[in-house]
């Protein structure tokens, strides 16, 4: 699992709308990267929805919000139609699981990532991260709150 | 910003909440009234001897009519009439949409002009609002979600909460 203070990896992935996402365009805002196993499974989808549920409360805290995990962007695409979700999710299908590695939360021996919620700052260093202790246990919302309500040491 | 959505500790059982039986053991339960698991959750309590409180945990995102139900409910308690609405949402899923709503009302003998303004006041949307983030700040991740003696069961109890619940 990647330490806060380590500059976050480069990375560049699809999301479900056909958009790129790469780091350099995460610079200047605060964002909250959530590492999913799968679409679909009914743990993750509770999660994603719950996130759903507070997006505007992490946007009024000038926060944005990526779901990730090994699907393709099609998949992601329907996953979020089916629980309307709108932030966007990012396929890190090709390699697959090459970001979620980089980021140290990858399973190798199940071929997902693991569930793990990284912060990084504007200025592109990881500032807060968090793995939980089974692919079953979805990390609360109250912790992405904890982090960004935090005052920014920097 | 409406305060702080950080980790907090489940809000202590008030005069606000809706409160039922009188058994030595206190359930509080989150629940989402489009949620199919909630209903079968709380069937399972039913028969129990446990003082129950039920709180609103509505996703609307994966349940387009959660928040709306839950008003519903909170119009009702306005009338004194929580639990009649809470169970006849539980006893029938099928029938959620607005002219069920009234139908609902209806059959409970409720006064129907002060139910539709109740259920879409600002003062019920916040209760209901309250109920959610409260919930969210104890790391309430889905539902049922199932408090007891302050320890958090996700999902349908087990039958070894079942078992401790009816001793």
């Amino acid at each position: 699992m990647i330490a806060p203070g380590t500059p976050a990896p480069d990375f560049t992935l699809p999301d479900q709308d056909g958009n790129t996402v790469s780091l350099a365009d995460l610079k200047g805002q605060t964002t909250v990267l959530v590492f999913y196993p799968l679409d679909f499974s009914p743990v993750c989808t509770d999660q994603l929805n719950v996130y759903q549920e507070v997006l505007a409360d992490i946007e009024a805290r000038g926060a944005k919000l990526y779901g990730i995990s090994v699907d393709s962007a099609y998949a992601h695409k329907e996953f979020a139609a089916k629980g309307n979700l709108t932030m966007p999710l990012l396929a890190d299908f090709h390699p697959k699981g090459e970001v979620a590695k980089k980021f140290g939360v990858y399973i190798e021996e199940r071929g997902i990532a693991g569930r793990a919620l990284v912060m990084i700052g504007p200025d592109g260093v990881v500032r807060w991260s968090y793995v939980s202790p089974s692919p079953l246990e979805i990390p609360g919302a109250n912790l992405i709150f904890d982090a960004l309500e935090e005052p920014a040491a920097a | 910003m409406e305060g702080s959505l950080g980790s907090a500790e489940l809000p202590p059982v008030t005069e606000e909440d809706h409160v039922r039986g009188r058994g030595a053991t206190v359930v509080i339960e989150y629940g989402d009234y489009e949620c199919p698991y909630c209903a079968k959750a709380d069937a399972m309590l039913a028969g129990l001897l446990v003082t129950r409180v039920f709180r609103h945990f509505p996703v609307v995102s994966k349940h387009p009519r959660a928040r709306v139900l839950a008003c519903a409910g909170e119009a009702a308690a306005l009338q004194g009439r929580f639990w009649e609405m809470h169970d006849s949402l539980f006893g029938d899923q099928g029938r959620l949409d607005d002219p069920h709503l009234w139908e609902r009302a209806r059959v409970l003998g409720l006064d129907l002009e002060r139910f539709e303004a109740d259920r879409r006041s600002e003062a019920v949307a916040e209760r209901v609002q309250r109920d959610f983030r409260a919930a969210l700040r104890a790391a309430v991740v889905t539902t049922p979600t199932l408090f007891v003696n302050g320890r958090a069961h996700p999902g349908l109890p087990d039958e070894g909460l079942l078992a401790r619940l009816a001793g």
